[in-house]
């Protein structure tokens, strides 16, 4: 049945959304990142330390959430080319939204586990 | 229409960055945080032995510019949708301009001036190979 919108609520508007506020989130972290790689240049022992925030229990569930919100961020963003780019595309742009979480989900099954081992295994 | 309207070219960089970007992150990702001990082996030593080799040095220096202009980019979409008033909105654009600029410049001094075996640090924080006579 139809609602009377074809854009609020669906999925056009959760991609947008999610596109949105993944990449506002990675932007932030990216100039933190920026920095706290650069106090490598300033002393060995001081970019260990800088590091070793970097490898708590809560930072190591921060990184969880930065990688999914890259890999989305990054499959989105391929959805979006294509549906720029083909008319195949801007027509099954809904499937395409479903294929994106598909990857999404594959990406990371294979990297939480991994990633969780490191931060939490002993 | 004209060919080259800056609108039309961020729109452009923002396809053409963004699918050079997937490569550049997802191996960056996988190397730094997939790799051997993941991100509990990261160091002065593991950083200053990638960039020992200049391999890293680009792929980093060419990562760094494509994610601070891909990301201020859509940070200036956004402040351009959201913020209404033109003195506010101007000021926010020139703050993310001179952000931007100062850590492209920074990161990349870091890249190319970095020195892996620095005198006076204790052998067991730098790489392998600064002790090999």
């Amino acid at each position: 049945m139809f609602r009377g919108t074809l854009y609020r609520g669906h999925e056009g508007m959760w991609s947008w959304v999610l596109h949105r506020i993944t990449g506002i989130a990675i932007y932030f972290f990216l100039l933190v990142h920026v920095l706290d790689t650069a106090t490598v240049r300033i002393d060995p022992h001081l970019y260990n330390v800088v590091m070793a925030s970097y490898k708590t229990p809560i930072m190591g569930l921060g990184e969880a959430v930065l990688v999914a919100a890259i890999v989305f961020h990054a499959f989105n963003g391929l959805r979006i080319i294509l549906v720029d780019m083909t008319a195949w595309a801007s027509r099954h742009h809904r499937a395409l939204f479903y294929g994106v979480l598909v990857l999404w989900t594959v990406v990371m099954v294979a990297f939480l586990p991994r990633h969780l081992m490191h931060v939490f295994g002993g | 229409m004209k060919l080259f309207r800056l609108d039309r070219l961020a729109w452009i960089f923002m396809r053409v960055s963004g699918f050079i970007l997937i490569g550049l992150i997802f191996t960056h990702l996988t190397v730094n945080l997939m790799q051997d001990g993941g991100v509990k082996a990261i160091d002065f030593a593991f950083v200053a032995g990638k960039l020992a080799d200049p391999f890293w040095q680009w792929f980093d220096v060419t990562l760094l510019w494509l994610a601070l202009i891909h990301g201020s980019n859509g940070m200036r979409v956004v402040i351009d949708d959201y913020v209404y008033r033109p003195g506010v909105k101007r000021g926010l654009f020139v703050a993310l301009g001179v952000s931007t600029a100062m850590l492209i410049v920074l990161g990349t001094l870091v890249i190319f001036t970095l020195d892996p075996c620095p005198v006076g640090s204790p052998a067991e924080l730098l790489p392998s190979f600064c002790s090999a006579s």
